[in-house]
């Protein structure tokens, strides 16, 4: 047989038929939801008299607009109060699996899939947020979608798509210290640009990514959509199954057994077709920080923030000039430095358990600098509480952080959590767009977790490596 | 469900310049917080007409009324919101012409039948020419020839089969086609262990 992708493999398990406009009409076998962009699709729903045709298919979670300090309703925003109540009487009208805020369980939709073991190889996954690419860390195909599309998934547990291309990403060797996932996805965004890898789904391997753990993995292919592909996704291995064990929502007794032999085939053909290839060295990727206005406007911790009189084309200046202008950032001078207002430790991208434990390692004993406003906020109640089990919480409130209830936060400030006119934040979330963080005239510094904590203690941009003594 | 058939838009144009222009600048976030998708036009480009202090292109009252948003490379790259080509729409557009559109966006845009074409930078910046010259030259999308035409010019315009298909032959919201293929879904779905057993 010829080889064949994870990706042809799982399109052609997931093919029901092809339409009339060429498109194939695609099973979503997963389907996660949660307040911001499924009340309109549920009303599509109402308006045409359909009903969910999978309840036991889709899983919703509350994570956008939840505060992360008040956690009993009624909430203070009335609009928020409105969603998250519209969310819970849809879900018992339609029969879907709801982990609320009493479940124990809620958290960031793209947290709570992998976590209650949802989230599995060789599947179909769609929700409607652009960072549903995560899931795709498990060998999953996996991509947001609008509200529209929503509305198909609850009434057909399908959707109109066209295949796309599959460009493998190696990343060989080793990461240098200090150097993690979060930098190879901001290095890769850069070298690749932010429409690089639009009409591709990313298959990211290599030796950096056999080693990397289930979360790592997570936080590259979370940012694929930042790279402009859809889905990004890793093949499964004994890492993936190995998290999956045990999970609420993984097979269990001979099923397990029978699930591992279908992921195990699943991954990708040796010599299976790509329609690129890109291999990185892991030792080349350096602590990478955002100083622009998109997530390809980054640089190495050791460079210098790009002067327009620099750039390779009349394009790159303008995107150069305009950056610098909202930025209020001198070309030309180095990244480091650079004072910060908010440090901001959270979003689906970093909040996860590994990401706490790392930082608490080094935070230990020291103190977020004077005039910092510092937030961490954990990406699910269950990260937050294997932290206060372990004592991260309290090396955090220690160090001058306030340690929130799980959310999406501050990452896209749709809650109370947001930055206050021109502050600059240095964020270990995934979006650096103008106004991302709740300000019109916000700014925004994506960077690793420990980059984040390196900024908090010092209150300027900082080399990580140097404030921590990581060697 | 019988849509309309989408095949050529005229109106006049507005030039909104910029390349990698994000759904957060197309609308804010929070504007998103609303159960419908009325009323969001308000929140079009909202926080960039802030800062432009009424000077953007879209404030500019002799392009008030415009039907054709004019724009750059990778317009609508980001966030998967719906909302975005939602309050294009809402806000009066019909159509968008620009260099690329990011992925969800295009997809987004085409299931709620507002076209999104593509033209080289060149002709974009001769239509964005012509209608700063004239803001109220009439500008034609036309999908049946695939051209852009305004002012006695005609330019080529490029789009993915896949969606120019659905918008000439109104079968742009794919509910109709997606709920006639159930029995096939019931098949498919009963092949794999992961949806077809009772989690």
């Amino acid at each position: 047989m010829t080889p064949r992708s994870l990706f042809e493999k799982v399109w052609a398990d997931h093919t029901v038929r092809q339409l009339a406009n060429g498109q194939t009409q695609l099973l979503i076998g997963t389907h996660l939801i949660h307040e911001v962009t499924s009340p309109q699709a549920f009303g599509m729903l109402r308006d045409l008299g359909l009903k969910v045709a999978m309840p036991h298919r889709t899983f919703a979670t509350v994570d956008h607009i939840v505060p992360t300090d008040q956690r009993t309703e009624p909430f203070s925003d009335p609009l928020a109060d409105e969603m998250i109540k519209a969310l819970k009487k849809n879900c018992a009208e339609h029969g879907i699996t709801y982990f609320d805020l009493n479940s124990g369980r809620q958290g960031i939709v793209h947290m709570v899939g992998p976590e209650q073991g949802i989230t599995q190889p060789g599947t179909t996954i769609a929700c409607g947020d652009s960072h549903t690419s995560t899931h795709g860390a498990f060998g999953a195909i996996a991509f947001g979608i609008g509200t529209s599309q929503v509305r198909d998934v609850l009434a057909t547990q399908t959707i109109s798509l066209s295949p796309m291309k599959v460009r493998r990403i190696n990343v060989t060797g080793r990461l240098r210290p200090g150097v993690y996932a979060k930098d190879v996805i901001l290095h890769l965004i850069r070298t690749l640009g932010v429409n690089g890898g639009t009409g591709y789904a990313y298959e990211y391997g290599g030796e950096v990514f056999d080693r990397f753990s289930m979360e790592e993995r997570m936080t590259v292919c979370n940012m694929s959509i930042e790279g402009g592909a859809r889905a990004g996704y890793v093949n499964p291995d004994e890492t993936t199954f190995a998290y999956l064990k045990d999970r609420p929502y993984a097979p269990q007794g001979a099923a397990w057994d029978e699930a591992v032999a279908r992921w195990r085939a699943v991954a990708s053909d040796p010599g299976c077709h790509y329609d690129d290839v890109v291999t990185l060295r892991g030792e080349d990727i350096p602590p990478t920080v955002t100083w622009g206005i998109n997530p390809g406007q980054g640089i190495g911790i050791d460079e210098n923030i790009p002067a327009p009189q620099a750039a390779g084309s009349a394009d790159e200046r303008t995107a150069i000039e305009e950056a610098l202008a909202y930025m209020k950032l001198p070309g030309g001078a180095p990244i480091k430095g650079t004072r910060i207002d908010v440090a901001f430790l959270g979003s689906c991208t970093n909040a996860r358990l590994s990401d706490f434990k790392e930082v608490a390692a080094y935070l230990k004993g020291r103190k977020v600098a004077p005039g910092i406003k510092a937030i961490a906020v954990p990406g699910s109640q269950l990260v937050s509480a294997v932290c206060a089990e372990l004592g991260i919480d309290r090396v955090f409130r220690e160090a001058g952080f306030e340690w929130r209830e799980a959310g999406c936060s501050m990452c896209l400030a749709m809650n109370p959590d947001k930055l206050v006119g021109d502050q600059i934040c240095a964020s270990s979330s995934n979006r650096n767009f103008k106004g991302r963080q709740g300000s019109p005239t916000g700014r925004t510094l994506l960077m690793s977790p420990v980059m984040v904590a390196a900024a908090a203690v010092t209150g300027a941009v900082a080399d990580a490596r140097e404030v921590f003594a990581v060697n | 469900m019988a849509l309309a058939k989408i095949i050529t838009i005229s109106g006049r144009g507005v030039v909104v310049p910029g390349n990698d222009i994000d759904t957060d600048r197309i609308i804010p976030a929070r504007f998103l917080k609303c159960v419908t998708f009325d009323g969001l036009a308000a929140g079009l480009f909202a926080d960039d007409r802030k800062a432009a202090g009424g000077g953007h292109p879209l404030d500019d009252p002799r392009h008030q009324g415009a039907a054709i948003l004019i724009s750059g490379a990778n317009f609508g790259c980001g966030s998967s919101r719906e909302h975005a080509p939602q309050a294009i729409r809402k806000a009066g557009f019909r159509a968008v012409v620009a260099e690329g559109y990011a992925e969800i966006f295009f997809g987004n845009a085409t299931n709620i039948g507002l076209p999104c074409v593509s033209a080289a930078r060149a002709d974009l910046q001769r239509v964005g020419q012509a209608v700063a010259a004239d803001p109220a030259l009439s500008v034609t999308v036309d999908l049946a020839a695939m051209q852009l035409r305004f002012g006695g010019n005609a330019v080529p315009l490029t789009m993915r089969d896949s969606a120019r298909d659905a918008l000439v032959n109104g079968r742009w919201d794919a509910i109709g086609e997606l709920l006639e293929g159930l029995p096939q879904v019931a098949a498919v779905a009963g092949r794999l262990p992961y949806v077809s057993a009772p989690a």
